[in-house]
């Protein structure tokens, strides 16, 4: 088994002594983003609710990017994904993005659809 | 993995064994393809939230006002506040779980145990935490009436503040009680029954001058419509068929029962992950206490029960953000 880790993160902007200091470190940045997350959804800034991107609030689009954030610090040094082979990385990685944006198009898409047959339809939901 | 390849032979012959594809052991990598497709029934989950939010999406119900409870703080209004704290504790029990799997590493004994203790301690508390909030959004908060097409009326002063039921129902001697054993020849089993019946809740309602109905649809700001005096009325006395107190798989006082039924599924279907993965991390703990891994020269099965502790980890990011967040 190899005992290496690539200690660095943010592209080698940060680079940790120990793979502890490096978890310690993940934890600090984990943190920060969670907190950052649940101020933004306490005070719902007006400029990020009122403006969307793509017909989504831009709040919530700020939610989904810190969370794959997030995702990426997870899988990359607490699974250790940083230190498997690219082979590895790749299997797992693309495979899931693939199907699961692939998935999300399909239903989101045909959710919509299925709104706007109730909302322009003649027949009453709201009795 | 000493136990499970042969090192005779084969060894050094690609197509015979004892090679490592992908420089990953056999244990480890049955866990990443377990963990891919574990990712895919749990993004099956939330992409079919997804697609009955955007069916619904004038008229979902909002997260901040029905997660707004907090333990041991009672009717203070602290959105999020609690499942931030889960968030939170599943994190760190993701550091001490990884900070085992470098102990691990490094053959210290002592150091796994008590990582693993700290581990264990963190996902009890996020279990424990999990039923807290089943608990408290079983049992609901203010109640509400639902209508015939089954739509939820949540009442409201004039300032937006809700109103609890048991605040505006007006007693009516009840001709109509609970059926049970003891009473009658032929017995039907029924449910729990609501504290109020519709009619206590209008004639209530129709008293309380400063009482309006908030529904369903959202405004164009995403705030409930609340509807004028007149209308309210209107509505209670045309419309309502049943009191809703609480949340099951058919009603829920929140708004669509959807809503209730993906955050049953979702969030118990991840909890469950949680516990089963308490369980795993205690029998590795007591295998750790044993000193199994020290006798077999490596801790690499904690490094699996970590990729998978890891992961729970991971897909609760996402339910906090697509459940509570967005």
């Amino acid at each position: 088994m190899a005992h290496e880790h690539k200690l660095e993160i943010f592209r080698g902007l940060l680079k940790f002594k120990s793979n502890v200091t490096k978890i310690w470190g993940v934890l600090i940045v984990l943190s920060i983003v969670t907190a950052i997350e649940v101020a933004l959804g306490i005070i719902k800034p007006e400029s990020l609710t009122e403006n969307t991107f793509i017909r989504m609030k831009l709040l919530n689009w700020i939610f989904i990017i810190l969370t794959i954030f997030k995702a990426y610090y997870i899988t990359w040094d607490f699974m250790h994904m940083r230190d498997e082979v690219k082979g590895l990385r790749r299997a797992v990685v693309w495979t899931g993005i693939f199907l699961i944006l692939y998935l999300v198009f399909i239903l989101l898409t045909e959710g919509d659809y299925i709104f706007n047959v109730y909302d322009t339809g003649f027949q009453s939901w709201d009795f | 993995m000493d136990a499970t390849v042969t090192n005779t032979a084969e060894e050094g012959k690609t197509w015979d064994g004892g090679n490592q594809p992908l420089k990953a052991s056999y244990g480890k990598m049955m866990m990443w393809f377990f963990i891919v497709s574990d990712a895919l029934s749990f993004s099956g989950f939330l992409a079919a939230y997804g697609f009955s939010r955007f069916k619904f999406i004038d008229s979902w119900p909002i997260a901040d006002e029905v997660f707004t409870h907090f333990p041991f703080l009672h009717g203070v209004n602290a959105p999020m506040y609690y499942v931030a704290f889960m968030t939170f504790v599943l994190i760190m029990s993701s550091v001490t779980m990884v900070l085992a799997v470098d102990a691990g590493h490094h053959m210290k004994q002592k150091k796994v145990i008590w990582y693993m203790f700290f581990t264990i301690i963190g996902g009890a508390i996020f279990v424990g935490s999990q039923a807290w909030e089943w608990n408290t959004f079983i049992k609901g908060d203010y109640g509400a009436v639902e209508t015939k097409g089954g739509k939820i009326l949540q009442f409201v002063d004039t300032e937006g503040h809700r109103v609890a039921l048991a605040d505006i129902a007006t007693a009516i001697p009840s001709v109509r009680e609970n059926h049970e054993r003891k009473n009658g020849i032929w017995f039907t089993k029924e449910g729990t029954r609501p504290t109020f019946t519709v009619e206590e809740i209008k004639a209530g309602f129709a008293q309380s001058q400063d009482v309006l109905i908030r529904t369903q649809i959202l405004t164009e700001e995403g705030e409930k419509t609340v509807l004028s005096r007149e209308e309210s009325l209107l509505r209670v006395n045309r419309d309502a068929v049943g009191v809703v107190e609480g949340a099951n798989l058919k009603h829920n006082e929140y708004g669509t029962p959807l809503f209730a039924d993906f955050f049953f599924f979702i969030t118990g279907f991840h909890g469950f992950h949680v516990f089963s993965g308490v369980i795993i991390n205690i029998i590795i703990f007591f295998n750790v206490i044993l000193g199994t891994y020290e006798r077999r020269g490596h801790y690499e099965m904690v490094e699996k029960v970590g990729l998978y502790w890891h992961f729970v980890d991971l897909v609760w990011v996402f339910v906090f953000t697509f459940f509570y967040l967005v």
